[in-house]
């Protein structure tokens, strides 16, 4: 496995798909690789900061209009 | 979003769906605070303002209620509440002339493009280290928190998210800005597992070519 290999498998190293013996050289070769450690670290710092986007709250109004909804589909039911 | 990844509804979903269907509006605006803002997100993608991204996510909410008789118990109360959403959201979007076919993109092969500038490995060619970093990533870890972490630096995630093709930018956005499982991605998108790992890699690949132009420190461009 070299390093322009290794980059195409990063998201199958990390959803845990690989198989076993692909798994070993896959880690045999970050270990002795400084460019494939950061790759794979840059690659989880990524998916972290991806996951700081999501946004959580529901607009007051919103809530609002969908109990609305909900009253005007129960009065209908 | 640990809750049923995969396969059929829970008795958790069974007890809400009774609720619902009893007229319960506080077990109705629990499954809003739950999935609201997901659901706006995911509309987004599909059509082009905010606001007729709202009217999807409502038309979408009355399409769960109308449904609920027949909601069976075979998926997850979830992944049933967003195929409603997509497929409202789809159908909207092919309406607004905005939105690609998604069928044919499903159904094409997933793009070839490498992860990363093929120049900066040595040659295959190479006598002595085929494939090798030529000119390797340089790490983050120099990189200030403050600026790692910064609105700006997440506007630029954000962006690279937006500039993604549609199948890509779907799964990115349910499986790291939702944090879903891929089985809950492959439930909602009806698509396999191999599909999704492919379509996610080149999502993440081209976020982080993003963040590696932004943060300066490499020599690859991000457009």
């Amino acid at each position: 496995m070299n390093c322009s290999e290794l980059v195409e498998l990063v998201t199958d190293y990390l959803e845990g798909s690989m198989p076993a013996e692909q798994r070993a050289r896959f880690d045999e070769h970050v270990s002795g690789c400084d460019g494939c450690t950061t790759y794979l670290e840059q690659f989880r710092i990524t998916i972290r900061l991806t996951g700081m986007l999501s946004e959580a709250q529901v607009e007051p109004a919103t809530r609002e209009t969908l109990l609305g909804v909900f009253r005007d589909w129960r009065a209908s039911a | 979003m640990s809750d049923t990844p995969s396969g059929a509804a829970t008795e958790q979903d069974l007890a809400l769906v009774r609720a619902l269907r009893a007229g319960d509006e506080t077990a109705f605006m629990m499954l809003v605070e739950r999935y609201q803002p997901a659901m706006l997100r995911i509309a987004s993608m599909y059509v082009s303002t905010r606001a007729v991204a709202e009217d999807v996510v409502q038309d979408a909410w009355v399409g769960v209620l109308k449904g609920l008789d027949g909601f069976e118990g075979r998926s997850s109360l979830r992944t049933w509440i967003f195929r409603i959403l997509v497929n409202t959201a789809k159908t909207r979007g092919q309406r607004e002339a905005r939105s690609v076919p998604f069928s044919s993109v499903w159904a094409a092969e997933p793009d070839v493009e490498p992860s990363v500038d093929p120049d900066r490995f040595l040659s295959l060619g190479h006598p002595g280290s085929p494939g090798r970093w030529a000119e390797p990533p340089v790490g983050w870890a120099s990189t200030p928190e403050e600026l790692l972490l910064s609105k700006e630096t997440l506007a630029e995630v954000s962006r690279a998210i937006d500039a993604l093709p549609p199948n890509q930018r779907e799964v990115i956005t349910m499986r790291d800005v939702l944090g879903w499982t891929s089985a809950d991605v492959r439930n909602a998108l009806d698509i396999s597992e191999t599909n999704q790992r492919v379509l996610l890699h080149r999502a993440r690949a081209k976020v982080r070519r993003a963040l590696e132009g932004y943060l300066g420190s490499g020599r690859e461009r991000t457009s």
